[in-house]
């Protein structure tokens, strides 16, 4: 009975040893800074960075092979945290990827076929319908990635920015830091 | 002796086919034979787990259990061995073959709660097979799981797209199809005598 008992707890305990050892032999270094810079990028899923989605992105800034500044969505804001994260200089946003407040989907619903083209194209599953009914975008899921507006046949999607009323209102962001860089480039270059 | 061990491996993959003739496994073989891609992964990775546990439950119950005295801690120390050799293997090959591990993914460690696995282990005692036996039991094992495996899964495929009576349609059809299957492999127990 207690040759059992000890053999049992031995066998065990070396078992969980090994692993234990193999665990730190065989480590995997995942890449933390590519979670890390996930978690910092809105997720809107809208690929405007020219990234199938934003953990793509976020791998290819791990990698070093794409700049920071291409997420629309996140605006400076993103850049600026991204850039603290990476221990880079916050540059401006990317020349191509243009900047607009933030806006949710509306749908003109008189004017809505219920097509169901726009459901397939939005990201984040915020337009409700089928197929010959009118179709609706949820306010609060939407992302304002504008992917739906090229599908829609009768274009009746338009954007709408969100007013700032007392509960979406916040103090602005302190220091607009990439235009400042982008100023002071110049001036650099011609001293 | 070589005449004996391809006894073996035919027994095992054929005439007694652990999934359609002994019935263990079945949960892997339901559940991972809609897709042909899957279930080629699903057979690999039982192929890699069976032949280690079956070698590494024969050399634990020669030399640690059976001088002990303790054989009636077999299943709970099989059941211990197993889950290390799935573990470890998944660890190692993580880091050294980054490839095949992605093939194999999530059916290596759940091949650790396949009762074939112990199954196997159980049946090289209770038949008394020396090291190498038991090796190529759990080899012919994991072959004749992986071809039924494949085959099902291909079965599965065409089923798929038949045009099955509404009743049947679903898992009916699946569970008729592995009796049917399982019937046609009876037919292999005339193969091998005495």
């Amino acid at each position: 009975m207690l040759s059992a008992i000890l053999t049992m707890t031995i066998l065990a305990s070396l078992f969980g040893l090994l692993l234990g050892y193999a665990a730190v032999r065989f480590h995997i270094e995942g890449d933390p800074i590519a979670d890390q810079i996930d978690q910092m990028l809105p997720q809107t899923q809208c690929g405007q960075c020219g990234h199938p989605g934003c953990r793509p992105y976020a791998d290819a800034i791990a990698r070093g092979e794409d700049e920071i500044n291409k997420c629309a969505p996140g605006g400076h804001e993103t850049i600026i945290a991204l850039a603290d994260l990476l221990g880079r200089d916050p540059i401006a946003m990317d020349e191509d990827i243009e900047i607009r407040p933030p806006s949710v989907a509306i749908i003109i619903e008189e004017d809505c076929i219920g097509c169901t083209l726009c459901i397939q194209a939005c990201p984040v599953d915020a337009i409700l319908g089928a197929a010959k009914q009118m179709h609706s975008v949820i306010e609060s899921e939407c992302t304002g990635c504008e992917l739906c507006l090229p599908p829609c046949p009768v274009e009746c999607i338009v954007m709408e920015p969100i007013e700032a009323d007392i509960r979406s209102w916040s103090w602005p962001y302190p220091g607009d830091q990439p235009q400042l860089a982008q100023e002071e480039t110049p001036v650099e270059a011609q001293a | 002796m070589i005449s004996e061990f391809a006894l073996i491996l035919v027994s095992t993959i054929l005439v007694n086919n652990f999934v359609l003739s002994k019935f263990l496994g079945l949960c892997p073989f339901m559940g991972v034979s809609r897709k042909l891609e899957t279930a080629t992964g699903m057979g690999l990775a039982t192929t890699f787990v069976l032949t280690l546990s079956s070698i590494c439950s024969y050399l634990v119950n020669e030399y640690l259990l059976a001088p002990l005295g303790i054989e009636y801690l077999r299943t709970i120390a099989f059941i211990l061995v197993i889950a290390f050799v799935v573990q470890f293997t998944e660890t190692v090959m993580h880091k050294t073959s980054p490839l095949l591990y992605r093939v194999l993914g999530i059916f290596l460690p759940l091949i650790t709660t396949n009762c074939a696995v112990l199954g196997v282990a159980l049946l090289n005692i209770q038949e008394q097979h020396n090291f190498i036996e038991s090796a190529i039991y759990g080899f012919g094992a994991a072959l004749g799981f992986s071809l039924v495996l494949v085959l099902f899964a291909a079965i599965r495929e065409r089923v798929s797209v038949a045009d099955v009576p509404a009743i049947f349609q679903g898992n009916a059809i699946a569970l008729i199809t592995a009796g049917l299957m399982s019937m046609a492999f009876m037919g292999f127990s005339g193969l091998v005598t005495g």
